[in-house]
């Protein structure tokens, strides 16, 4: 059975989400799409699921044209899809989850669950997908809730699969155990669309690779030859630096030190537990680390943004536990929070007001109560210049810039005053590959100016290649300090998961 | 075409269809004509309605004085739900804060004796106090306990007119051989000016120097937002409070702060009718303007100039209505569906994109009701 998508145009006001787009999938194969955010990937699929109906071009299966209005044609044709954020509902068991919307019935169309059951038993045999039909889905890890996904796409016959940045949430092991699954899935005989924007991942596991740009397609590759900087120049449009550029660190003396800090939610768990580290002048720290292990809370309790429960930060000397977010801004801690959207912008608000959102108190651009939006204005022209902020208008709302420029917004605004501690969460998720090189070259940059820099991110590659020194989170705690110089990918993704290299290798 | 020409455009055209959708309702109520099948009759009723409704408003200076009387309380009242919205907060409480204001500016206005120079500033500072400390107490309780201030306030506007009932009952304020719940009168030196005293005694035009507060207060909402540090705070607040914390305002003082600023102008609405329009408050002295001070502030988009041009129209089609029920038959009671019309139209912004078909988003348009978030 063989999909194709022919010539796929789709407008949205004032952009060309697709513009002539063109693949095809055939059974017993996996497609890698890949692409930067923005390139039209995600479009291109919800036109292949029914979200979307396309401007121009056409779908055929196996050479005879059709046409989805909903999902459900999707679906009813043999597509099934995968969702990046998971479609579950968390109070409800597997079962219950994985037959919604095609629930077997019994006598007066009551749910007949033990059918279900079967049902749900049948499928995870055939392909070897673990799970139990009663498990209730919020008790489950995030890789165990992407096989009910990938059970309910089986259940209702896909033929073929569209998985959406499916490792964005696994830790490494569980992305091998995913690719195990894929792997099942093609020689059971369905195909594979496989989004991404890791390299790696589409080069270990795709049979072709097909490259969006701009909503254009920007070319294909054979994985069995092409290597990561071809694909990212493809990509991008320009070679790539993938390796971040640095020299060895000099580190000076202690910038930051926690001390058995631990913070407790309010419903009593403990999620950050007892963590002590410190980080120097002149260094970059990266906290490694699956999501939800502990290190929102933890960047979150040393930008003031959080109780800590117990322990201590100490900013040059000072004990600030006790500070305010404020007053940690101007003892000289910047602060790149983890979600540009909903913490590090007013998105409805200008770029200028955005560029001064943490500083507007200053004496620079405001005296006493009254502002001054002269000195801001004249400020955000300056920075929108030295960081490379795409925008003709300052003035403009910061929604109209991309995620890359709004991450910029937010990195010049931090970096760009006299700070002696940066504090990034995430400061590249979601952004262009041009932007992710330019804003580790500024905190490279930063840390060779003397600041301490403590980076904190769930993409190892990145913790990898920008830190002096990777510290692991899981569970709350800190069980490893590592160099990134002398230790394996491999091994760093095992403190990840929560065991020892040296325990693994004997098991 | 940038937003706010968007939006005015959107505003517009929801007044046209409104008016449009208004017009149908009085040819096909004019159930006489319409039985003899004299649809020019019906018509002509139409033109009738509408010609008096502009007259009524704008024909002469007595209409206008008119339309200025109905605009200034709820342009005052409309501030203290448009300064809320910039903060992220849904005022439902005007009313309430109306009648703090109303008793405030009545005690000062027949206990004190002093030059009005000192006296009418003095009395709508009580007001604009009383209103902001009434204010102030849903944001102290989402402050504290996160309840939501639309609760609150609709809650408080109870608790403001039941005692208002029984304040007015009492000796303090009740006037002299009287058993119904009505004050004493405010000292004359206390009274605010009547705005066209100028032109000689003239009892007919009511317009009076409430209509210069509520300029100036509009101004200073204008200042507040675009020039100090607490505007910017409000705003950045208002639209994304995660962003306010993180950025190290102080958000739930902003909150009680934003609140007491939207009190502070709903009592001001409250002092100006008792000292500029009755000269002593009753228990209907806020009347339902503090609900239709809702509509305007969503007419106006919550923007100062915004909320002063909603304000004018609805004082418009208020001193209109009652010129049109005295020229035709049309109850004044159209005017409450016209008004309510247009806030329909103002809130299904897909709805004007069809009728007019205008193509694009529309989505400039449903940000007035941000405040639900909180």
């Amino acid at each position: 059975m063989k999909f194709e998508l022919k010539g796929i145009t789709k407008r949205f006001p004032g952009v060309v989400a697709n513009d002539q787009v063109s693949l095809e999938v055939s059974t017993g194969e996996v497609l890698a799409l890949i692409g930067e955010n923005g390139a039209g990937k995600s479009t291109l699929m919800n036109v292949l699921y029914g979200i979307y109906r396309a401007d121009e071009g056409e779908i055929l299966i196996d050479g005879s044209p059709v046409s989805f209005s909903s999902p459900a044609d999707a679906i009813a044709a043999g597509i099934g899809m995968v969702h990046q954020h998971f479609m579950l509902v968390p109070v409800m068991t597997v079962a219950e989850n994985v037959v919604l919307g095609v629930e077997p019935t019994g006598r007066f169309g009551s749910l007949d669950i033990s059918e279900a059951r079967r049902m749900v038993r049948e499928v995870s045999d055939k392909y070897h997908l673990e799970l139990d039909p009663d498990a209730v889905i919020e008790d489950l890890p995030v890789g165990v809730r992407q096989r009910v996904e990938i059970v309910k796409v089986l259940l209702r016959d896909a033929k073929i699969v569209v998985f959406d940045e499916p490792t964005a949430v696994l830790t490494p092991s569980e992305i091998l155990e995913f690719f195990e699954i894929v792997k099942t899935l093609v020689s059971a005989g369905r195909g594979v669309i496989f989004i991404t924007h890791k390299l790696k991942e589409a080069l270990t596991i795709a049979d072709r690779i097909n490259v969006l740009r701009r909503g254009k397609v920007a070319g294909a590759a054979d994985p069995k030859h092409a290597t990561e900087a071809e694909i990212a120049e493809m990509m991008v449009g320009r070679a790539v630096q993938l390796v971040v550029d640095k020299s060895v660190a000099k580190p000076g003396e202690s910038v930051l030190r926690v001390a058995n800090l631990s913070v407790v939610e309010p419903d009593g768990r403990t999620v950050v537990d007892s963590v002590s580290f410190e980080v120097r002048a002149g260094e970059i720290v990266g906290v490694a680390g699956v999501q939800g292990n502990g290190q929102t809370e933890l960047v979150e309790a040393i930008a003031g943004l959080r109780r800590a429960a117990s322990g201590s930060v100490t900013l040059d000397g000072k004990e600030i536990t006790s500070y305010s977010p404020r007053e940690r801004h101007s003892a000289g801690m910047a602060h790149i929070p983890e979600d540009r959207q909903r913490q590090g912008l007013v998105v409805d608000q200008s770029i200028v007001e955005n560029l001064v959102l943490t500083r507007y108190h200053d004496d620079e651009f405001s005296s006493g109560f009254l502002m001054k939006w002269d000195a801001a204005e004249a400020k955000a022209k300056e920075l929108v210049a030295a960081y490379d902020i795409r925008t003709n208008d300052p003035t403009q709302s910061a929604s109209t810039l991309s995620g890359g420029n709004q991450q910029k917004v937010i990195v010049a605004r931090e970096l760009s005053r006299d700070i002696r501690l940066a504090v990034a969460s995430q400061p590249t998720r979601g952004i262009d590959v041009g932007s992710i090189e330019y804003i580790h070259a500024q905190m490279v940059k930063e840390r060779d100016a003397g600041t301490a820099v403590l980076v904190v991110s769930t993409e190892l590659d990145e913790v990898m290649s920008l830190s002096d020194r990777v510290l692991v989170m899981y569970r709350g705690k800190i069980v490893a300090d590592l160099d990134p110089k002398t230790v394996s990918h491999m091994d760093v993704g095992l403190y990840m998961a929560g065991s020892r290299p040296d325990e693994a290798r004997a098991s | 075409m940038n937003d706010t020409l968007k939006s005015l455009r959107f505003t517009l055209l929801a007044v046209v269809a409104a008016l449009f959708v208004s017009a149908f309702i009085i040819v096909i109520t004019d159930l006489e004509a319409l039985g003899d099948g004299n649809f020019g009759q019906a018509f002509r009723t139409l033109g009738t309605a509408y010609w008096g409704l502009f007259k009524g408003s704008f024909g002469s200076l007595r209409a206008i004085s008119n339309t200025i009387t109905g605009a200034t309380p709820l342009l005052l009242a409309g501030l203290a739900v448009s300064s809320a919205f910039k903060a992220g907060l849904f005022n439902i409480g005007a009313t309430g804060q109306m009648l703090a204001g109303a008793m405030g500016g009545l005690w000062v206005g027949f206990t004190f004796q002093l030059p009005a120079i000192v006296h009418v500033p003095l009395a709508l500072i009580a007001s604009a106090a009383a209103g902001a400390t009434f204010g102030a107490i849903p944001g102290v309780l989402k402050a504290r306990t996160g309840a939501h201030e639309v609760i609150t306030t609709i809650m408080l506007n109870s608790i403001a007119s039941f005692t208002v009932l029984w304040l007015l009952k009492t000796e303090l304020f009740k006037r002299e051989g009287r058993d119904d719940a009505i004050s004493k009168f405010v000292e004359e030196s206390a009274k605010l000016p009547k705005l066209f005293g100028f032109m000689g005694k003239r009892i007919d035009l009511l317009a009076h120097y409430g209509f210069l507060v509520a300029l100036l207060a509009t101004f200073v909402f204008w200042w507040l937002l675009r020039k100090t540090t607490l505007g910017f705070e409000m705003q950045a607040t208002g639209f994304n409070q995660e962003a306010a914390r993180y950025a190290g305002m102080r958000t739930k003082s902003l909150v009680v702060i934003s609140m007491a600023i939207a009190g502070a102008f709903a009592g001001l609405a409250g002092g100006s009718e008792v000292l500029g329009l009755y000269g002593y408050a009753s228990a209907t002295v806020a009347g339902d303007i503090g609900f239709d001070a809702i509509a305007v502030a969503l007419l106006g988009r919550s923007t100062p100039i915004g909320t002063l041009v909603a304000a004018l129209l609805f004082g418009a089609l208020q001193a209109g209505g009652r010129q049109m029920q005295v020229d035709t038959d049309v109850p004044i009671d159209l005017i409450i569906v016209l008004r309510a019309l247009i806030v329909m139209f103002i809130a299904a912004p897909l709805l004007v994109k069809a009728i007019f078909r205008i193509k694009g988003e529309a989505h400039a348009f449903g940000q007035t009701f941000r405040g639900w978030g909180g």
